[in-house]
């Protein structure tokens, strides 16, 4: 019971940061709309049209980008969980956490479930945003694509998990953004298929079927459109263990005291 | 899930569904769709370059116009087989059936002539010259009227099917392609492939009541090449297909403003209603496929492959 309520505490503080930061959740959907609305529609005659699955029928680019677009707030919304992770160690917030009677991958475990639905709460914000905007997709798909946009904000969240266990400091963030945020989008399907990436470069192409942002991406595209893509389910899932099992490693007490000073 | 559609689609292939049967020009074929699976079901070999089609009022003849084999073929759609020829003047490339379900009215797009051919007696019954390279055809739906464009004069051009007389010219746009009367026959809707626009005539004294001109976000206007046409089935819309734009616009019949643009496949040129009049076909020439659209929400369902630059299409019920 009392687990319970440690959990539901961690998710609270996590909820309560998300909503008393509006410029926070403000920035956090302008970001994909600015993308959705000036970006796409500049590329909108540039992208040759094909059907792949799970498409049925030609579609426009504002479409194509929209699942692309939900896996990019998610992965923003888990590198700012990573970042605030990292203020808590500086502020000793998250020492006074772990030293809760309860297993670490518990406390851990929760933060992350906290983390996810703040994700779930921005993507679904920006879908209604996007539907006013003229992006339907079938309604059941919304329905369908919960527990895909969940199980990715659990892979990225774990991901900024075990990124701010190896960050020392805040200043260090600005790296993250460079060698994480930029290169798992952009080597990604969330702007266009990778069947067009392979055109230009079979390098590019493997990477990108090899960056589990990609599989986190297809999984939601495909879920909106009520298809299980279960190559991209396992890679997920996968990646999401790994890198949790990872942050628990990047956790342990002799790793988490504070550097020492000379 | 797979496996479970498979299954109803196994169950069900004994009862026959509604058809949907395309044209396609550079493979010299006929393709049919199934409406309910939406997949291709049969291909048919057809004379060359077979562009404007349309069955019989009781669904048992397929009529074909087979460009460069210089005829109209007739086939059994049961079986496939084309049945016999019938004598369609040079390069046949459009045409409308009569009401009556007799006359076929011809456009010979190279002789500058509309070939009026019986059915029955398989004999042409007239010629009437019209303007120069005659192509979009369409009748009254009492059949008293037949209105042939031609595309290089830009002319519709008004004939009295009792005599067999043109009664009225009247001019439109470049490049007139596409002539439908409204289901009321009250008006003549003329679509203008270079000018970009439909206009729309009073079919009692032929006089112009409106022009409709098209736009798109992002897509350069020559692009906008308004082709086939098709009311909706309660007749307040008019699906026009838009050519290398891609898309079909939805106008309002009675204000002619257009409502909606819907994203379909590359070049579209004509459509056709499923018989349960809940999709709509449309051919998409370049890409070689066909877009089946919902008619209650306006989107886009699926998008079938046919054969290569599929240009007509008309629609059979299984209960015939």
């Amino acid at each position: 019971m009392s687990a319970l309520r440690a959990a539901g505490a961690i998710m609270a503080r996590e909820l309560a940061r998300f909503l008393t930061q509006r410029e926070r959740f403000f920035a956090a959907l302008v970001r994909p709309l600015v993308w959705l609305v000036v970006f796409a529609a500049g590329f909108r005659a540039a992208l040759g049209l094909s059907i792949i699955p799970p498409y049925r029928t030609y579609i426009t680019y504002e479409t194509y980008i929209a699942p692309g677009l939900c896996g990019m707030i998610l992965l923003f919304s888990a590198m700012q969980s990573s970042l605030s992770l990292v203020n808590d160690r500086e502020s000793g917030t998250m020492r006074l956490m772990l030293t809760a009677p309860w297993p670490r991958w518990f406390l851990l475990g929760a933060k992350l479930v906290a983390g996810a639905l703040v994700g779930l709460l921005q993507v679904a914000a920006f879908l209604g945003i996007a539907y006013a905007y003229g992006i339907h997709l079938p309604p059941l798909g919304y329905v369908a694509a919960l527990p895909a946009v969940v199980l990715s904000g659990l892979m990225l969240g774990a991901l900024g998990l075990f990124l701010s266990a190896r960050i020392r400091q805040l200043e260090n963030f600005a790296g993250v953004m460079n060698f994480v945020i930029f290169p798992m989008f952009f080597l990604s399907s969330a702007l266009y298929p990778i069947w067009k990436m392979q055109e230009s470069s079979p390098v590019l192409a493997l990477l990108c079927k090899l960056n589990p942002f990609t599989h986190a991406v297809e999984l939601i595209r495909f879920a909106l459109y009520r298809q299980l893509e279960p190559l991209s389910l396992a890679v997920v899932a996968g990646a999401t263990a790994v890198f949790f099992a990872l942050a628990l490693w990047g956790f342990e007490p002799a790793r988490t005291r504070p550097p020492k000073r000379d | 899930m797979l496996r479970a559609l498979l299954l109803t689609t196994l169950l069900a292939s004994p009862a026959l569904a509604d058809e949907i049967w395309v044209t396609n020009e550079a493979d010299d074929t006929v393709s049919v769709i199934d409406v309910e699976t939406l997949e291709v079901t049969h291909t048919y070999p057809t004379g060359e370059r077979p562009r404007g089609v349309t069955f019989s009022r009781d669904f048992k003849r397929l009529y074909i116009c087979a460009s460069d084999s210089d005829a109209v073929q007739v086939m059994d759609p049961d079986t496939g087989e084309i049945l016999h020829d019938l004598p369609s003047g040079e390069d046949p490339e459009q045409f409308v059936i009569a009401p009556d379900d007799r006359l076929l009215y011809i456009a010979n797009e190279n002789d500058a002539v509309t070939t009026v051919v019986d059915t029955q007696s398989r004999k042409v019954v007239a010629q009437i010259d019209v303007g120069i390279e005659p192509e979009g055809m369409g009748i009254s739906p009492d059949g008293k009227v037949q209105v042939t464009t031609s595309e290089t004069t830009n002319m519709a051009h008004w004939i009295d099917t009792a005599t067999h007389e043109i009664t009225a010219n009247t001019l439109v746009d470049a490049r007139p392609r596409h002539a439908e009367f409204s289901p009321d026959g009250g008006e003549l809707w003329v679509s203008s492939e270079i000018g970009g626009t439909v206009t729309i005539f009073d079919t009692a004294t032929q006089m112009e009541k409106g022009k409709i001109t098209f736009g798109i976000p992002g897509i350069r206007p020559e692009k906008l090449q308004p082709v086939g046409m098709h009311f909706s089935p309660d007749h307040t819309k008019v699906f026009v297909a838009l050519g290398p734009a891609n898309h079909l616009a939805v106008v309002d019949a009675a204000s002619f403003s257009v409502e909606e643009y819907i994203l379909v496949g590359r070049r579209v040129w004509h459509m056709a209603l499923s018989p349960d009049e809940t999709l709509l076909f449309t051919t998409n020439g370049v890409s070689g496929d066909v877009t089946a659209i919902d008619v209650a929400t306006l989107a886009p369902v699926a998008t079938i492959k046919v054969g290569r630059f599929p240009w007509g299409a008309a629609a059979r019920p299984t209960a015939n």
